[in-house]
């Protein structure tokens, strides 16, 4: 997919931008409303986000949980910190496997661009042994969803 | 998985990066390498060290000199790593345009 890219930054950043053709206020809510988040963030194919807390204002809570229907789940927990309505969310969030990861603060912004949206997601992690982590946590999930995707091909 | 923890945690200091950007250019000595960072050379073989174990770079034998080249094993992994984990977050934001064409921006009768 060339719309979006993922990259690293210095030691402790992740840089993930991504285009959607629709407004900035459309892609802010997709973000901050909990029926519309159980709809997309999901990652695996076949996994469900049964818990959605999302708490739009500075300090509220964010509390997602995943399952895989068969017993296999975990959850994230967070707290807003800034919230500038269709145009900047920052909050910090961490995993729950179930020790919890170190805190990652991420920063998004949605830019108008044409009859769009240009989304950047900056994360910062406490320090490179933080973001190694995060990054090869993340890759297990990925995996996961690539294993899934097999299954239904076989 | 441990070593692509091991490779990134090697590639968080921006001395190893530079060295990697070096070596991609082509094979060379930890002297070659000493002159333009500046470095001594033990401190350059201390990141070597570092690389060398992190699978990103491998060095041979020829008479005295130990040159060392990047492993295209290691890098390979990595870009291939980073592939993955771009492919599951591309398929949260490919569901996301589908929620998006079904929303309709919010009208000031829906708020209170």
């Amino acid at each position: 997919m060339s719309k979006m890219t993922l990259k690293t930054e210095g030691d402790r950043h992740v840089v993930v931008t991504r285009r959607f053709a629709a407004s900035p206020e459309l892609v802010y809510r997709a973000h901050t409303e909990p029926a519309l988040i159980q709809k997309w963030l999901l990652g695996p194919t076949g996994w469900t986000m049964p818990v959605c807390i999302n708490e739009a204002r500075p300090g509220g809570k964010i509390r997602y949980e995943w399952t895989d229907g068969k017993g296999g789940g975990f959850y994230v927990t967070g707290e807003y910190v800034e919230l500038v309505p269709f145009r900047k969310i920052v909050h910090v969030e961490r995993m729950h496997l179930p020790a919890p990861t170190p805190d990652n603060q991420i920063e998004t912004t949605f830019e108008k661009d044409g009859t769009g949206t240009l989304m950047t997601m900056r994360m910062t992690l406490p320090d490179s042994e933080a973001r190694a982590t995060m990054l090869a946590t993340g890759m297990e999930h990925g995996m996961e969803a690539s294993y899934v995707r097999l299954e239904t091909l076989i | 998985m441990q070593s692509l923890d091991t490779a990134f945690s090697a590639l968080a200091d921006p001395t190893r990066r530079a060295i990697l950007a070096r070596l991609a250019l082509g094979e060379t000595t930890i002297n070659e390498l000493a002159e333009p960072f500046k470095l001594t050379q033990p401190a350059i073989s201390r990141h070597i060290k570092v690389l060398e174990s992190a699978g990103l770079i491998v060095r041979r034998i020829e008479g005295t000199r130990r040159p060392c080249r990047l492993a295209p094993a290691g890098i390979t992994e990595i870009d291939q790593w980073l592939g993955v984990l771009r492919d599951a977050l591309a398929a949260n934001y490919d569901r996301l345009d589908k929620v998006l064409a079904t929303m309709k921006p919010q009208r000031r009768k829906d708020k209170r």
